[in-house]
């Protein structure tokens, strides 16, 4: 059971118990975190479940896909080389004591 | 206004969720009930069309938030609880079991009805709709169920959902036929130029495509839906029909209750209704925009924007939905994302690729945006939106030039306008 933290935009840290296979975007709804919107459901499509992810911890994830790099380039907030979609970013045991940090607006 | 009186949020879709949640971030510290039919809490619904049409899944995954959400911003969600009335002069809602909840403020999130087919036969076993989780799962059974006999699907409505549904059942293995009425697909929506796109996307994955079909009548056969029966005579086999030919806002609660209606309940851009005590978001609502005109939306982005406006307005806030509407729809291997409203239109340009197909289809009238379409262009449609968003157009011959930069129209604009 892989543990992230996220960061909220006022700074709020939560740490979050993940199922194998679950998407960071779908346990921090279900969490109700306030720095993430999601509005399409984990489509990729929509560009408001942007997150900053600890530099270190970018060369253990899988890459983005091309759909996701697309994306990328349009979020709302400043995008950084370490900008992903957390509707992309899937959790296994390797990603344990990740940390993420949400924009200041999605939209 | 006092702050702690309760608040009944009627329908808990994607927009009464959004306006109980947003409530609770605009400072509402008082009794909140979210009353919803369905026996489930609130979920997303487009994935009911696509992937978990497909796949299957569980409820929780199409959840929008989480039961602990629920309890942290204490809402009192009411599952399995129609709203049979409004009574406005004592501030009450009559439950369909005959209680009442008083309310000081009230809003409706009622969404939207499947329209049905006023034909013969429309209400055999076999002839499906699709609007909430019960209907994905019975259509993705009787997609199932007609690849197993090796029957044909037969979709009634060349828009969204009846050609969404169409591309999951062709991914499932049934042969399906999508009897359209109009002469293209999605006339409502799109110019011809991404109609055709999308009927030659269908057709080269097996789709069976009729235009001008007007359906007639549904045969049954011993109880169950055998055959679609169009006006020319023609008759379809089918061991299962889904019909997609749009929805009607519920806005029967609101009529009843009489607050003003048409096509929807009215609401301004803060989400306010007639009544000053009563928001209303979603697909139930009829936006009055600065023209006079009404505009209908029915899309996630539509409940998330006006749900935070109903939240504002029954605070006292004023909080105007004014970005430019988008929607999207995948199919197949296209990605179709939609920007602005392109009614009125009197020129198309496109650009990109129309083979491939990923090209944009920009829509003007007297030279000026009013939408973009983008197949499988997402930086267009991501950039389409800032333009429309920030009230900048380009001109038709640039939006045509693969080589003009549309970013660059943007340029000097981004430190006033905040962005998307």
């Amino acid at each position: 059971m892989p543990r992230i933290t996220y960061l909220e935009p006022d700074g709020r840290a939560v740490t979050l118990e993940l199922k194998r296979g679950q998407t960071l975007m779908r346990a921090a709804m279900d969490a109700g975190l306030e720095g993430i919107e999601a509005l399409c459901g984990g489509n990729c499509n929509c560009a408001t479940c942007h997150c900053y992810v600890q530099p270190e911890w970018l060369d253990k994830l899988q890459p983005p896909s091309d759909d996701e790099l697309v994306m990328l380039t349009n979020v709302a907030a400043e995008r950084r080389p370490n900008s992903r979609l957390s509707c992309q970013l899937v959790a296994e045991d390797a990603l344990d004591g990740l940390t993420v940090q949400f924009p200041d607006r999605q939209s | 206004m006092d702050q702690q009186a309760p608040i009944v949020i009627v329908g808990a879709g994607q927009a009464g969720m959004q306006i109980a949640e947003s409530l609770r971030q605009e400072g509402f510290s008082g009794t909140l009930t979210l009353c919803g039919e369905e026996p489930h809490p609130p979920y997303q619904r487009p994935p009911l069309s696509k992937k978990w049409l497909i796949e299957g899944g569980t409820t929780a995954s199409l959840a929008v938030r989480g039961p602990a959400v629920m309890e942290r911003l204490r809402i009192d969600l009411k599952l399995n609880s129609r709203v049979r009335a409004i009574d406005r002069s004592r501030r009450q809602v009559e439950l369909a079991d005959g209680s009442r909840l008083p309310y000081e403020r009230l809003a409706l999130a009622t969404g939207s009805l499947p329209r049905t087919l006023p034909i013969p036969g429309a209400s055999l076993p076999g002839v499906l709709a699709l609007r909430g989780i019960a209907d994905s799962r019975a259509i993705g059974e009787a997609i199932r169920r007609c690849v197993a006999e090796a029957r044909p699907l037969v979709v009634v409505g060349g828009g969204f959902i009846g050609l969404e549904v169409a591309a999951a059942a062709r991914k499932l293995g049934a042969e399906v036929t999508v009897l359209e009425g109009l002469p293209r697909l999605m006339s409502r929506v799109t110019a011809p130029v991404v109609s055709d796109s999308f009927a030659r996307l269908h057709r080269s994955h097996g789709v069976q495509l009729m235009f001008g079909a007007q359906v007639a009548e549904i045969v049954g056969y011993e109880g169950h839906v055998a055959a679609v029966r169009t006006r020319d005579g023609q008759e379809y086999l089918a061991g299962c029909v889904v019909v997609g030919i749009g929805v009607d806002p519920d806005d029967l609660l609101a009529r009843s209750a009489g607050l003003l209606c048409e096509r929807g309940i009215v609401v301004d851009d803060c989400a306010r209704t007639s009544d000053p005590m009563i928001a209303a978001a979603g697909d139930c609502t009829a936006r009055r925009l600065g023209d006079g005109e009404l505009v209908r939306l029915e899309s996630v982005q539509n409940a998330i924007e006006q749900g935070r406006s109903a939240a504002a307005a029954l605070m006292g806030r004023e909080r105007p939905f004014i970005a430019a509407p988008w929607f999207w729809s995948d199919q197949f291997e296209v990605k179709l994302q939609m920007v602005g409203l392109s009614r009125g239109y009197d020129q198309v340009v496109t650009r990109g690729d129309l083979e491939k197909p990923a090209y944009s289809a920009f829509y003007f009238r007297a030279g000026r945006l009013l939408a973009v379409d983008s197949l499988n262009r997402i930086p267009d449609h991501m950039q389409a939106k800032k333009l429309l968003d920030n009230g900048l157009s380009p001109t038709p011959e640039q939006a045509a030039d693969p080589q003009f930069e549309l970013p660059s129209l943007l340029k000097g604009r981004a430190a006033t306008a905040g962005g998307a």
